[in-house]
């Protein structure tokens, strides 16, 4: 009378997203691992590659270089973001909704325009050193680790500012006003209320900070010059034209890994303890200052908002200046969007095709792995929740070096086709869109799904009827978050990329390796101004019901 | 046509936990049928495995002579109105309540003189482009209400479905499901843990506990004769007294201080200790009695509740009519208890179970 499994819609598509997943992530991801342990030289089974990188200091130096360039960017940021979230909450800062949309475009931006940008203003020909050598001044230097920290700071500093600032918002009013009437001075309520209160949050941010700047390859690539850090050691390792070793790459590659999965547990063990759920009955007030004082809050927003933008604001700038093969000659031309159009349209229609296929896959997937992990629990959904987690921690040059290494023989040869470049796409932009879905669900009762089975509708019809159309607004705000990081997807796509499938990023990345800096500007515009209308429509569909980190 | 619901030995397990535990309900076609007892109780879980969105794991259900058990929840026929009522909020009131029809193919024209009807008898036909959200709780209600039983099912089930209303509506949308159910004669099974509300509405009440039936009986009989301990600390509000039994004669002698005893039948053989539960109106003031001292005296309008410390060392309550009785009595004052000896109910102190 029992039924063990139903072999029901559900299970087929159980088995089959665990399967994809188990294909494109694990499987990959393990071999990466199993190749780590062979040495490159003899053929056999060994550790030779991880002694390889602690013996030699020109390898290990650039796991303590990358440790020390996340590890400073998390604190600057966190000095940062910190109190950016209390003005922003707490006073009627100026032009706030728009500060607000700036910060997450700031963080959205194409991950390498920021080094890019700083180079054009303070780099040896930026036009910032420029003027202060014609004062006789001389700027320190922007290559290397200053460089590198100060574009992390100002490009991830919204992640702490986001997540503080949300939950300083759900502090419910009562909390601070029970400290007020206990006797408790403003300062001493921060001090001693607010901040506890918001910790975990500021340390999740801190934790996104740190990997996001750990797994980032553009900027140091770009600012490092002799810092080299541990992705850009991954990738010359690959790439090097002496013939690269796969094997002593693999082995940095779940260096990184093991890094940045670590920060993770602890901060996701020191979370469960600490957790302060709230709901914010009565949110805290916003107190409104005027004049003067309005003005000096204002003031330091405005700045970081100001260095967070300026990349982007450079970008777009710097695309309409003349330039010759010497570089920028000074006057307005269109000049280099004419010259993308006729060398580069491939790589514009390659990125906008990969990734819209690439937004198709990830919005079934993201419905149905949502929905698995939300309502169907069990062993399928636990897996899928813990997969899910797995992009997060894995850099994009390790996925993309993790896809070579599993698809570069038959049956399954995918290496320089248009599909590994999706695959790594869905794979590390799915997650976006799971997120997003799943918060959705989650706040939808079960019992709307009931009704419509109770009412003669079968399950299956049901979830595309009901289930599914609920949940829409859900899915295609993490869908848009997905579309926004795809198109600026660098570091998988400079591992993967083959002759005919470059895309805009590459190209971006290419152009300024070859000092081509008005075309970089002219593609890199094109993502800026892609990237600031699908936020728009993020915020206009979500409305600020999904958060972008 | 509605049905009659059979549940034979019914099981629900979660892991070694078993939910609801071996039930056995016979439910009569048209008859108002409640499930009444304490949250963690198993009732909710025994609606849901009717319903079709919980397994039964062991034992049978049957709407008439058809078994149930692998009858997949959207082919049950069934109509459900859910605790936080489950309005589709995507659909405007007409096309929550044609739902179900679209779903069983009616034919449009069809369809829509019965939502019409649906709406009209809840009154509800004049909001019926509205979109859920810009409806009220009550209004909500009645439209859960009427799409559960527009596609007349065999049988209507109700979770909690007054629970998230306020007092006053709750009374009123009471009297409201009462009369619907009447008029449209389907058997109705209403999950509730308002004793109050399950007193008020149905024609028979299970009272539940631990995931099994307590006592099967009809709202009057189940105040008036709760059969254990826990039924009558549930139902209603009761004064739980020790006593001592003894055989006398044809009768018991149940004394219950040194100075008070009361001679009665009881249904069963049974000397020793024993409890006996009396409501407030079955004990009264009286010249002889459980002497005491008033506590503290309520006025409540129709009647007055005393709240009395026996010499005994125990409090009980105690309401007197104002219609009986137009004094109020003092605080402080000496009197003596008496109990009705034909309705009160005495029980062993053992098992806890009815033996007067």
């Amino acid at each position: 009378m029992k039924r063990l499994i139903k072999l029901d819609f559900w299970f087929w598509v159980k088995i089959g997203v665990v399967a994809t997943l188990v294909l494109f992530l694990i499987y990959p991801f393990s071999s990466l691992i199993y190749r780590s342990f062979f040495s490159a030289k003899t053929g056999q089974l060994s550790l030779a590659n991880y002694f390889r990188f602690f013996e030699k200091p020109y390898y290990y130096r650039t796991l303590f270089r990358s440790l020390f360039v996340s590890g400073t960017a998390t604190v600057t940021t966190v000095v940062i973001g910190v109190p950016m979230a209390y003005l922003m909450t707490r006073y009627n800062v100026l032009g706030k909704k728009i500060m607000h949309i700036l910060i997450i475009m700031s963080l959205m931006s194409p991950p390498f325009i920021g080094a890019y940008s700083w180079i054009m203003l303070f780099g040896r020909a930026g036009v910032v050193t420029k003027f202060f050598a014609g004062l006789g001044i001389t700027l320190p230097t922007i290559y290397g680790k200053l460089g590198i920290i100060m574009v992390f700071t100002f490009k991830l500093f919204p992640y702490v500012y986001l997540y503080t600032s949300g939950a300083m918002s759900s502090i419910d009013r009562s909390l601070e006003e029970a400290a007020e009437n206990l006797g408790s001075n403003k300062i001493r309520r921060l001090l001693t209320i607010s901040l506890p209160v918001v910790m975990p949050s500021i340390a999740a941010g801190a934790v996104m900070v740190f990997m996001t700047s750990l797994a980032d390859f553009g900027t140091p690539m770009l600012m490092g010059e002799g810092y080299t850090v541990l992705p850009v050691l991954v990738y010359n390792e690959y790439m090097s034209e002496m013939g690269g070793n796969a094997n002593l790459a693999s082995a940095l590659s779940v260096i990184i890994v093991v890094c940045s999965m670590s920060v993770l547990l602890v901060q996701k063990y020191f979370v469960s303890k600490k957790n302060y759920v709230m709901t914010a009955m009565r949110p805290p007030v916003e107190e409104q200052v005027h004049g003067l004082k309005r003005f000096f809050i204002t003031l330091p927003v405005l700045l970081v908002v100001g260095m967070g933008i300026i990349p982007q604001a450079v970008v777009l700038i710097t695309s309409f200046i003349k330039t010759d093969f010497t570089g920028f000659i000074g006057g307005f031309s269109l000049g280099s969007y004419e010259t993308i159009a006729k060398r580069l349209g491939t790589n514009i229609r390659n990125t906008y095709v990969f990734s819209i296929i690439a937004i198709v896959i990830i919005v079934l997937l993201g419905i149905l792995i949502s929905y698995i992990v939300v309502r169907q629990r069990g062993k399928a959904g636990a897996i899928l929740d813990l997969l899910i987690m797995f992009p997060y921690v894995i850099p994009g040059a390790v996925l993309g070096i993790s896809l070579i290494v599993a698809f570069n023989k038959p049956p399954l040869l995918l290496t320089g086709t248009a599909a590994i470049m999706v695959v790594a796409f869905v794979v590390r932009k799915l997650p976006y869109t799971v997120r997003s879905g799943s918060a959705f669900l989650q706040q939808m009762d079960q019992s709307i799904e009931e009704a419509s089975i109770n009412l003669g509708v079968s399950p299956m019809k049901t979830f595309f009827t009901v289930t599914a159309r609920l949940m829409a607004p859900g899915i295609m705000s993490g869908a848009i978050l997905s579309w926004i990081t795809c198109i600026n997807e660098l570091s998988s796509s400079v591992m993967l990329y083959g002759g005919k499938t470059s895309t805009i990023a590459v190209a971006i990345y290419t152009e300024i390796v070859r000092n081509s800096y008005g075309t970089a500007a002219a593609l890199a515009s094109i993502l800026t101004v892609t990237t600031a209308v699908s936020l728009l429509i993020f915020l206009k569909i979500s409305k600020g019901k999904v958060s972008v980190v | 046509m509605s049905s009659n619901v059979i549940i034979k030995n019914a099981v629900k397990k979660y892991g070694d936990f078993k939910a609801v535990n071996h039930i056995d309900l016979d439910i009569n076609q048209g008859e108002f049928f409640t499930l009444l007892g304490p949250s963690g109780c198993g009732k909710t879980t025994l609606l849901r495995m009717i319903a079709g969105f919980n397994s039964i794991d062991e034992g049978q259900i049957f709407f008439g002579d058809i078994l149930l058990n692998n009858v997949d929840a959207h082919k049950r026929d069934i109509g459900m109105v859910f605790q936080n009522y489950a309005i589709f909020p995507h659909l405007t009131v007409e096309e929550n309540v044609a739902y179900g029809l679209k779903a069983k193919k009616v034919p449009k024209e069809q369809i829509r003189i019965r939502v019409q009807e649906a709406l009209e008898q809840v009154q509800i036909e004049k909001l019926r482009t509205r979109k859920p959200s810009e409806l009220s709780g009550g209004q909500q209600q009645r439209v859960a209400l009427a799409r559960a039983f527009v596609i007349e099912p065999q049988i209507l089930l109700m979770d909690e479905p007054l629970s998230n209303l306020d007092a006053k509506l709750r009374v009123q949308m009471r009297t409201v499901i009462k009369k619907l159910q009447r008029r449209l004669g389907i058997t109705t099974i209403y999950v509730t843990h308002d004793q109050e509300e399950a007193l008020a509405i149905s024609d028979r009440i299970a009272v539940m506990k631990d995931g099994q039936i307590m006592q099967i009986d009809s709202p009057e009989k189940i105040y008036k004769k709760p059969q254990n301990t826990f039924i009558a600390g549930f139902i209603g509000v009761s004064n739980f007294i020790e006593c001592d039994i003894m055989k006398a004669d044809k009768n018991y002698d149940i004394s219950i201080s040194k100075d008070y005893s009361v001679n009665m039948p009881l249904n069963k053989n049974y000397t020793g200790k024993g409890i006996i539960s009396a409501r407030p109106e079955q004990l009264s003031f009286s010249e002889e009695g459980i002497p005491g001292r008033i506590v503290l005296s309520t006025f409540l309008g129709d009647f007055v509740e005393y709240e009395v410390l026996l010499n005994t060392g125990q409090t009980v309550r105690l309401n007197e009519y104002t219609k009986d009785e137009s004094q109020v009595k003092p605080d402080e004052k000496e009197v003596h208890v008496t109990l009705d000896t034909n309705r009160i109910s005495v029980y062993d102190s053992e098992k806890e179970e009815v033996i007067s």
